[in-house]
């Protein structure tokens, strides 16, 4: 079975710094693949390289066996490949509604139906059972900056949904979330995760979160690939003990 | 927007037309020149509102745009053609050379962005200044014939005005169309956050050339008006003063409010001929009205109306908040 993202021996180097050195891995669909490791060590140059935001010095990105290295991030968006980022990235003036209606619309039609269709791109019906669907009904009409950090964290995930996405890559998504909240984004994405299918790769410091979300967890230190495996094995890992979990 | 407010908003509006259609027949020609300057120089700063208030993208160019718009309604017209196929090739022409100056901002932002702009607005002026053969150089092109619309001639001052005053409507239903399309939202996703807007597929490069393009079209329109508005242009008015002053009336009215380049054109072209009681002073009361607003306003008047209105919501909500909250303490 193709490999919904194939990464092989992908490499970024920044002058005479090298960021991710020769990293490979694929995740399989509806797989929730978690990614961790020490500050610096090359988890957000990896997901900028996957996403186009960077261009790989070497290697190949694969998503779904196409070749997609180097690919603008709106065209990977447009293949089904999202993301969320480490900070919080949701329009602050537009209302929780349209900050759906935005992620979504670009998926539908031609430049020029968007032009001269509905204003809302037919996607209002789509944005409200997201937005129920991440309990923010109450919100809707709120313009996103007056949210919670926590609210717009569920914002910011959700948006990333928006488009049907095959692949979802998210970074931090537990970062200064309090734990009531967290465990309802948990509880979401794994829903998502069962009713679409839909494939996750996840950044994330909060192990037991980590633990207790991703079927595989990946560990990079200093660029590179230390371990992969099930979350157990990891946690059992005498090398990861040493670099990244502590005793 | 709630119902009450709509009605309210439609109430006022439809106001605010009868009144542009009704008060200027007692005006006397001067009056009426200056109100369609400011009718056509709204179309024109509506331009530089969506490049730069909508689209975050900096363009000191409008004013060469709009000299573009003149030149080519003279140009045409004084040879015979009509004033609404002169239109035509002149947003064609607006398009092409708007959609290529929107290049370098694919590569430089801000002060740069803005320099590339100036440069272009500063070979404009050259071309109409030393290209004879086309624009008659320093001479400038006389005799600009008014043209004929549904058969009504607008050659007296109040049918032109009506022409301008109708072409602004027009543009503005076009622009309310397009700012609230999901073109719109893209636009201002491009100027709020271009890098999570290209995460959520949104083509940045194409947009960003859309809005160099629609609003260097729409100074090209208001160009096409001002040529048989004055009835003679030369290179003078399109240097890059005009330029500045579109700038200052989209910053002034609100940058990347729907309305604020009405607000803005109207401060810029009727608030000196208001202050000509002040004589010599006038300018510098001008200048000291426009400064002492972006102190107290940097987002210009409709800044001022955003902040009213935003502290009342707040102010609401916080109120549903409390009342929430009180009755769940009295519940527990």
């Amino acid at each position: 079975m193709t490999a919904v993202l194939d990464v092989r021996d992908v490499k970024k180097s920044f002058g005479g710094i090298t960021a991710v050195n020769g990293v490979s891995f694929d995740v399989q669909e509806g797989e929730i693949l978690g990614l961790i490791g020490p500050n610096g060590c090359g988890k957000s140059t990896l997901f900028n390289c996957i996403l186009g935001q960077l261009v790989p010095s070497a290697g190949e990105v694969r998503v779904d066996g196409k070749l997609v290295t180097g690919q603008r991030p709106s065209e990977l968006n447009r293949l089904g490949v999202s993301r969320t980022f480490q900070l919080l990235q949701v329009f602050p003036k537009l209302s929780v509604r349209d900050n759906l209606i935005l992620a979504g619309q670009e998926h539908r039609g031609s430049m020029l139906s968007r032009l001269l269709g509905p204003s809302d791109a037919g996607l209002t019906t789509t944005a409200d059972q997201m937005i129920g669907f991440f309990k923010l009904e109450h919100l809707a009409n709120e313009p996103a900056g007056g949210l919670s950090y926590g609210q717009q964290k569920l914002l910011d995930a959700a948006m990333a949904f928006m488009g049907g996405p095959r692949l979802v890559l998210l970074d931090e998504p537990a970062g200064g979330v309090n734990p009531t909240m967290l465990g309802d984004l948990k509880e979401r994405l794994i829903a998502i995760n069962r009713e679409r299918r839909a494939t996750f790769v996840v950044i994330e410091h909060n192990m037991e979160f980590v633990m207790s979300l991703c079927s595989r967890v990946m560990v990079m230190a200093e660029g590179k690939v230390l371990a992969i495996g099930k979350p157990d094995e990891i946690r059992a890992n005498p090398a990861v003990i040493e670099a990244y979990l502590g005793h | 927007m709630s119902k009450h407010n709509r009605l309210l908003l439609v109430a006022l509006s439809i106001i605010v037309v009868a009144g542009l259609i009704i008060i200027p027949m007692n005006f006397n020609r001067y009056g009426l020149y200056i109100l369609s300057q400011w009718a056509v120089m709204t179309i024109a700063a509506m331009g530089l509102n969506l490049t730069l208030g909508y689209a975050g993208q900096v363009s000191l160019a409008q004013g060469a745009f709009v000299g573009i718009g003149a030149y080519g309604a003279a140009i045409l017209t004084t040879h015979g053609w009509p004033l609404i196929a002169a239109l035509g090739l002149v947003i064609v022409i607006c398009f092409v050379v708007g959609w290529l100056l929107g290049y370098p901002a694919l590569r430089v932002q801000h002060h740069y962005l803005a320099f590339v702009t100036l440069a272009f607005s500063t070979l404009m002026f050259l071309v109409f200044r030393n290209e004879s053969w086309l624009t008659n150089g320093i001479y400038g092109i006389s005799n600009i014939p008014r043209p004929e619309v549904f058969g009504f001639p607008t050659r007296k001052p109040l049918p032109f005005y009506y022409l301008c005053i109708g072409s602004l409507g027009l543009v503005t239903l076009a622009m309310w169309w397009l700012i609230r399309s999901p073109w719109g939202r893209a636009f201002m996703a491009l100027r709020e956050n271009p890098i999570r807007a290209q995460s959520l597929g949104i083509d940045t490069r194409r947009y960003t050339l859309m809005a160099f393009a629609i609003g260097s079209v729409l100074g090209g329109i208001a160009g096409v008006l001002y040529a048989p508005l004055t009835q003679y242009v030369d290179p003078v008015p399109f240097n890059l003063q005009l330029s500045l002053d579109l700038l200052m009336m989209v910053i002034v009215g609100g940058s990347g409010f729907m309305l604020g380049p009405f607000l803005g054109a109207m401060i810029a072209v009727l608030l000196p001929e208001w202050l000509r009681f002040a004589e010599g002073y006038y300018l510098m009361l001008y200048a000291a009205a426009v400064i002492v607003l972006l102190i107290y306003s940097p987002s210009g008047i409709l800044g001022i109306l955003d902040r009213y209105l935003s502290s009342r919501r707040t102010q609401a909500a916080s109120a549903l908040r409390a009342a929430a909250q009180s009755k769940l303490e009295a519940a527990q």
